[in-house]
């Protein structure tokens, strides 16, 4: 990796061109790719006024964190898939175990950990520092090879 | 007594919930406010292109879902409890059944269970079909009662 550091940051630049420009949501939250590796995924959310839950505090809303773990999640699970196909988030769970300190990104790292014929098994955590010291924890599950009409399908 | 409780409760006073809303950028941001409909209240996602998670269907990312259920949650503990501090989310978890549509969305959250320091909330979104929920939530949340 050392050896091709431009390689490696001009293809991680135009993953996250690719990441944003497919998901106006993760452009929205401003969620930036720091790294992908097989079935796992590093992922800024970086701290902005508009994220924010409690406005005496500054402390960043939950549904900020929920969306950012949901997409990281779902970054994971690309890593893990043997081809591209469409995936469905089936259920997520974030525990929020201390808050997180105003002012601060939260990186978020997502381990897809097991793959199925039909369904795919996540845990993810968000932190500042250190991942042993979590801000949130997440676990989620995906269904693979979803099939769902296209609006002009549907008419 | 702190401003956000100030407002809490003269949002009570005067029954108009939006200004409790107006104070959290996070809800102004996603458009996400509370509506007393045939009096319930009710979380509404006003439909914006920033909430899209998938272009092609199009359809609202799972994430915004998982938000309007957990404000909604969190909004319904403020007008219906008696906390002192900004009800804290414990867990939450989320079960997608159906892909949001590109349009409004409409959420409500029943007070499952209070008890003096923790509250359960279970919440139901749906679009034009209420006995279609698109997603639900069961959530626990941190609370002070006095």
């Amino acid at each position: 990796m050392d050896s091709e550091p431009d390689e490696d940051l001009e293809s991680l630049s135009a993953l996250n061109r690719m990441f944003e420009q497919a998901v106006p949501h993760n452009r929205a939250l401003g969620l930036q790719i720091l790294s992908l590796e097989r079935s796992h995924a590093r992922i800024r959310l970086p701290y902005a006024e508009r994220l924010i839950g409690n406005p005496e505090t500054g402390v960043l809303h939950g549904g900020a964190i929920s969306a950012a773990m949901d997409a990281a999640c779902g970054t994971a699970v690309f890593q893990a898939l043997p081809r591209r196909m469409v995936i469905a988030t089936l259920d997520l769970r974030i525990d929020y175990v201390k808050l997180g300190t105003p002012g601060r990104d939260v990186l978020i790292h997502t381990h897809c950990y097991k793959v199925t014929r039909n369904v795919a098994f996540v845990r993810g955590v968000a932190y500042h520092d250190d991942e042993d010291d979590p801000i949130a924890t997440a676990t989620g599950t995906f269904m693979l090879g979803t099939r769902t009409k296209l609006a002009t399908e549907r008419e | 007594m702190t401003d956000l409780l100030a407002l809490i409760a003269a949002a009570k006073e005067s029954g108009d919930v939006s200004r409790l809303v107006d104070a959290i950028p996070y809800s102004r941001f996603m458009g996400i406010s509370m509506t007393h409909v045939d009096g319930e209240l009710l979380g509404t996602l006003r439909f914006g292109e920033h909430l899209i998670g998938n272009p092609m269907l199009p359809a609202i990312h799972g994430g915004v879902l998982a938000a309007l259920l957990e404000s909604t949650a969190i909004f319904q503990l403020m007008w219906e409890t008696e906390t002192i501090v900004l009800p804290k989310t414990i867990t939450v978890t989320v079960d997608f059944l159906r892909p949001g549509r590109a349009q409004d969305t409409w959420a409500r959250g029943i007070l499952t269970r209070q008890g003096r320091r923790v509250a359960n909330v279970r919440v139901e979104a749906w679009q034009d079909d209420r006995s279609r929920p698109i997603a639900v939530a069961s959530a626990h949340f941190l609370l002070k009662t006095p």
